[in-house]
């Protein structure tokens, strides 16, 4: 792999105009085989979503029968004489083996006929047909889907998590932009030291502040309530206000210091000149915390236990989970109902998830 | 990200550097313009300190009074004063140091690979012999945006005895493939792929960086006859390692809290055979289940002395290995 070298020509033009320079055998064959190479990573990394798709569409047959394909099927039935029945495959005298539709079981003989043939009339078959296996043809299942949206109650799922989202997305965004700006634009005594231990709060297990913060929650009857989940968006957090920050530090003083000097208070220029040229950012951040507060499970976990009103759809996917593990089908469809939006959010926006995870990843 | 933003040059905001530069003015020195850009300035953050006084810096200070009392959620014994008896039982609690002994070899299999994939994934994607490297990247994040439990449910069946991984293992002729989730050893290989996953993020950190290391170097590399292994050597990882460190930084914090993913997938039961109990499994049971939340107090308060220990380690080992372009 001679990665390293190319690396560096990435970006750089001269190299990308030398690139089309007329190359020889082997550096086809190099770009062949790596790229060959990632699609092969690729297609197994995603593997897991093909997987749960085909089997949220199966039955809970398809999925234990040993010799079931691939795609969502059912045992192949025939449409005769306006009833449905069953069709097998038949091994038959010639050695050959056929896939015939049983009409008249027998326990030592039965009547077949020949789907691809019915007028040819039927086959008497000698043999228990109960030792024959069934050809599958392919059935989507598309009903799960039905079906899991009632047994979740989905409509209640969806809107507390849409409920919980979007009120902590305001919550960040708010808190996060005035504090970032108040990181960006003012000086004040300490302002390095109290960024550090902004930043520094990053490293901080979870759990030391979490048994506290737990029992006032409880003492003061929040918990059983979207208050401990809601409340502290309002209240910034470290990720966030480092990105805005990050962000409006590259933003030119000229427009602020001219809107000063016409009299514009500082909230003033934070809403009509700021905000208008930080809106990257400020949709980049939007976006991250409406997909992370989807996909939160453990602060609802523990503050909305035993309110399955409450809870969204990261917790009741795993209660449902509790209680319906033994039908993968059902368990798949759940989760691609709730993979759904983050996953639509990310194919829109990918440019922006991108954009902030370099920017939170790489200056720290 | 087309553009590598402009302060891709580490350590000028590393956070030794931050320590270094504060303080700066004191109050009685400023001129009232001054005075009053502070007040306002403090004004705006006063949101973030309040949540940090309230949210953070207090409930650590309580955790801390905690360990010391014998809180518990429903209080039914009088509140006290207990010495040191959480620490006592914590060091004579056999399942903790079992719990830390999960964890630390999950961490020993789990680390290098969380550093190293996506490093070699994001070199993999910058070669100049990779087709269509940008929508492979996106396509690597995409799992990240999964919602947590769905993803550990996806894989819980896909490593199923039905599943499509022992399905390819038997295909290619394994007779008896693992049963990965409930065998004490291969659930970490099981739990290891499950996290993988979510590289998406480590992989555009990765690209990130390597798009920021100047040409020249490879250039001067070349010239001095440096082949793709020795440029590798000597000038990608080298230029790479302060956002190789950071990734074993968060990695480090990250995997000492390790749980969530054996608690849906196991219902916190910590099987097969104890293997997936985790310390901060035993710690959400303590506190969650248990509502003992002094001694969770005490576990937490452990925790996060080793997670401080060994972060503040990495960073005194890190000069030894992570070059600042910026520094001497």
């Amino acid at each position: 792999m001679s990665a390293a070298a190319t690396t560096a020509s990435t970006g750089s033009t001269t190299r990308v105009r030398r690139g089309r320079v007329r190359r020889n055998a082997a550096e086809w064959t190099r770009i062949g085989v790596l790229t060959s190479l990632f699609v092969a990573i690729l297609i197994a990394f995603l593997s897991p979503l093909a997987y749960s798709f085909l089997t949220s569409l199966k039955t809970p047959q398809q999925i234990t029968a040993n010799n079931a394909p691939l795609l969502p099927s059912d045992p192949a039935t025939y449409d005769y004489n306006g009833k449905t029945v069953q069709v097998y495959n038949v091994p038959l005298p010639d050695g050959t083996v056929k896939e015939l539709a049983l009409i008249k079981p027998g326990r030592t003989q039965s009547d077949f006929i020949d789907p691809a043939n019915p007028g040819a009339g039927p086959i008497t078959w000698q043999g228990a047909w109960r030792t024959l296996s069934q050809p599958f043809q392919v059935a989507p299942h598309w009903d799960n889907y039905q079906t899991v949206w009632d047994l979740i109650n989905f409509p209640l799922l969806l809107r507390n998590t849409l409920i919980l989202s979007t009120v902590g997305t305001i919550g960040t965004v708010l808190s996060c932009t005035l504090v970032a700006y108040g990181f960006a634009r003012f000086r004040f005594p300490g302002r390095g030291l109290l960024f550090t231990i902004l930043l520094s709060t990053i490293f901080l297990p979870g759990a030391v502040t979490l048994i506290p913060t737990y029992a006032i929650f409880n003492k003061i009857g929040w918990v059983g309530t979207w208050l401990p989940l809601l409340v502290p968006t309002f209240f910034a957090n470290a990720y966030d206000v480092f990105l805005l920050r990050q962000y409006l530090l590259t933003i030119p003083r000229d427009l602020d210091e001219a809107a000063e000097i016409d009299g514009a208070g500082s909230l003033r220029i934070l809403r009509s000149v700021i905000l208008p040229q930080a809106w990257p950012v400020m949709v980049a951040v939007f976006i991250f915390t409406f997909v992370y507060s989807w996909n939160d499970f453990f602060g609802p976990l523990i503050y909305l236990a035993g309110h399955q009103d409450l809870v969204p759809l990261q917790v009741g996917l795993a209660s449902f989970h509790g209680i319906y593990y033994t039908n993968p089908a059902y368990i798949q469809a759940g989760n691609l109902m709730t993979l759904f939006i983050p996953v639509i959010l990310f194919v829109i926006f990918q440019r922006v998830f991108v954009k902030g995870i370099v920017i939170t990843g790489v200056e720290k | 990200m087309d553009q590598v933003p402009a302060i891709l040059t580490p350590g000028s905001t590393s956070l030794g550097e931050r320590l270094r530069r504060l303080g700066g003015f004191r109050w009685s020195k400023m001129s009232p313009l001054a005075r009053r850009e502070a007040r306002t300035g403090l004004l705006y953050i006063s949101p973030w300190i309040i949540g940090f006084i309230a949210f953070t810096l207090l409930p650590i200070i309580a955790a801390f009074v905690f360990t010391f009392l014998n809180v518990t959620l429903a209080q039914k014994e009088p509140l006290r004063f207990v010495g040191v008896d959480n620490y006592v039982r914590l060091f004579n609690d056999g399942q903790v140091w079992e719990s830390l002994s999960v964890t630390v070899r999950f961490a020993a299999l789990w680390l290098p690979i969380s550093i190293i994939v996506p490093f070699g994934i994001a070199l993999g994607l910058s070669s100049k012999y990779i087709r269509g490297a940008p929508i492979m990247r996106s396509l690597f994040f995409l799992p990240y945006v999964v919602p947590f439990v769905a993803g550990v449910l996806v894989w819980e069946q896909m490593l199923s005895d039905t599943g499509w991984l022992n399905n390819v293992l038997r295909f290619v002729g394994v007779q008896d493939p693992p049963s990965w989730l409930f065998d004490s050893t291969f659930i970490y290989p099981a739990l290891v792929a499950i996290g993988i996953w979510g590289i998406g993020a480590g992989i555009v950190i990765n690209l990130a960086g390597l798009r920021g290391i100047p040409t020249e170097l490879y250039e001067a590399a070349r010239i001095d006859g440096a082949g793709t292994w020795a440029q590798l050597r000597n000038v990608t990882v080298p230029m790479m390692s302060p956002i190789l460190f950071y990734t074993l930084i968060l990695g480090v914090v990250d995997v000492l809290q390790y749980f969530l993913v054996p608690l849906v997938l196991k219902n916190g039961t910590g099987e097969p055979g104890g293997a997936t109990l985790f310390y901060n499994l035993y710690l959400y049971k303590t506190f969650f289940t248990y509502q003992e939340l002094s001694y969770g107090a005490t576990l937490a308060w452990l925790l996060f002395a080793i997670t401080l220990g060994v972060t503040l380690l990495l960073f005194a080992l890190s000069r030894r290995w992570v070059y600042y372009a910026g520094e001497r």
